[in-house]
């Protein structure tokens, strides 16, 4: 079938024969690497290896199975389908950013691996923020509320996604938790993501931007070894700095390789433990947000926090 | 690890499909699968058969058309290849590349009765 106007559905067609190919008005097939001729006596498919005789027994139907089908008769058929494997994730996710954008939330997706310190560094950002923000957590992990709880504590509404077998959130079960959290207009809504620095970066949620973490003490290379969320990532905070007297880690070095993934990247450096650099962090936050908030008057009017940041 | 997703997602677009075009059985699922996808074939694969089981795509064949990546490198003013996102360009050695292809994760075709 074609797949740009849907004609030919089941349209048979017997090789070799002599009658006329219905098929011949003309709009572009964009097939990739083969090429398909539609002239009066058919189709001639350029990469077919083996002859169609008069005697020829195969059926093709529509646009046949070409380079697909076993040789010698075949009554199957071929469907275009050209859909990205991550197309519903990514419906989902627009959803959410249509939502996100039409109540002036600004949404983080923090990603990194396990241990980076992504839970104690959004508690103190809470603790630091919430004061001029109003703010909202979705926790994300395989098991357990531990990490939900600590946000709570705080006096922020977290709510948390186990995910069970699941490596990773989606744009679905975000849209989920939004139900039960229901984040206040022109609010900043942090999703800490499943610790895991694969499988989050393919999976769009809906957010402004994804924030990788990395700690110093994971090794500079990271952004090398995990390209692809380096890659997906607006911005890298690169953590636990107060520990670098104490390890072999080449700053320098880490900020190069993650610029070699991502040129674009944007780098900060901070300890979630002695504050050291969290200014910065706050500062990004905040004019980001404001950025995007540019002639929502409707949302700014109430703002918490009127002043604009001093960068 | 999100191969098990991928595979979840490909089965409930063949449903989809299988409704919408009425088909009862997939004989061959075709997909193109960039290399900087993320995504790793055998373990593809694998969950491919789990997941498919039960299934109108139960007895699905998988074939792979992996996709090369490619990048625009801005020194040279030409589209190269590249095997990872942080390659240098392979002529001119320069890191200004702007990866252009080789992250597609799509189903092409199926081969359906």
């Amino acid at each position: 079938m074609c797949t740009t106007c849907g004609c030919g559905t089941g349209e048979v067609k017997i090789e070799g024969h002599d009658h006329h190919h219905g098929h011949d008005h003309s709009h572009d097939h964009s097939h990739g690497d083969h090429e398909h001729s539609h002239g009066e006596q058919g189709h001639s498919h350029d990469h077919h290896h083996h002859e169609h005789s008069e005697q020829s027994q195969d059926i093709h139907y529509g646009t046949g199975p070409a380079h697909a089908h076993a040789p010698g008769l075949s009554q199957s058929r071929m469907v275009e389908i050209e859909q990205n494997i991550l197309g519903k994730n990514d419906e989902y996710a627009k959803e959410n950013r249509r939502f996100f954008t039409e109540n002036g939330i600004f949404t983080l997706n923090l990603v990194s691996s396990p241990g980076s310190g992504k839970t104690t560094l959004l508690t103190r950002t809470i603790n630091d923020l919430k004061d001029d923000l109003s703010l909202s957590v979705i926790e994300g992990d395989q098991q357990t509320t531990h990490d939900a709880e600590r946000i709570r504590e705080t006096g922020v509404s977290a709510v948390q996604i186990n995910t069970g077998k699941g490596c990773h959130l989606d744009a679905h079960m975000v849209g989920h938790a939004m139900e039960s959290l229901k984040p206040d207009k022109g609010s900043v809504l942090f999703v800490e993501n499943v610790g895991n620095l694969v499988c989050p970066a393919a999976f769009d949620l809906g957010e402004a931007h994804k924030v990788a973490i990395l700690s110093v003490t994971e090794g500079e290379d990271k952004p090398l070894k995990y390209p692809d969320m380096f890659f997906a990532a607006d911005i890298m905070l690169l953590n636990k700095i107060d520990l670098l007297p104490y390890l072999e880690f080449d700053v320098e070095k880490c900020i190069e390789y993650a610029r070699r993934v991502n040129p674009d990247i944007q780098v900060l450096q901070v300890s979630a433990t002695t504050g050291e650099g969290m200014d910065t962090w706050y500062q990004w936050v905040q004019a980001s947000r404001q950025m995007r908030l540019i002639g929502r008057a409707d949302i700014l009017s109430s703002d918490k926090s009127q002043k604009l940041v001093s960068v | 690890m999100h191969e098990m997703s991928l595979c979840e997602g490909i089965l409930q677009i063949i449903e989809d499909e299988a409704q919408k075009q009425q088909f009862t059985e997939v004989k061959q699922v075709i997909l193109d699968v960039g290399v900087l996808s993320g995504v790793e074939i055998t373990a593809l694969e694998f969950a491919f058969e789990v997941i498919m089981q039960g299934t109108v795509a139960e007895k699905a064949t998988l074939k792979i058309n992996e996709i090369e990546a490619q990048a625009w490198c801005m020194p040279c003013s030409k589209t190269v290849n590249i095997k990872q996102r942080y390659d240098a360009c392979p002529d001119c050695e320069s890191y200004q590349l702007q990866v252009s292809g080789g992250d597609e994760m799509r189903i092409k075709e199926l081969e359906v009765n």
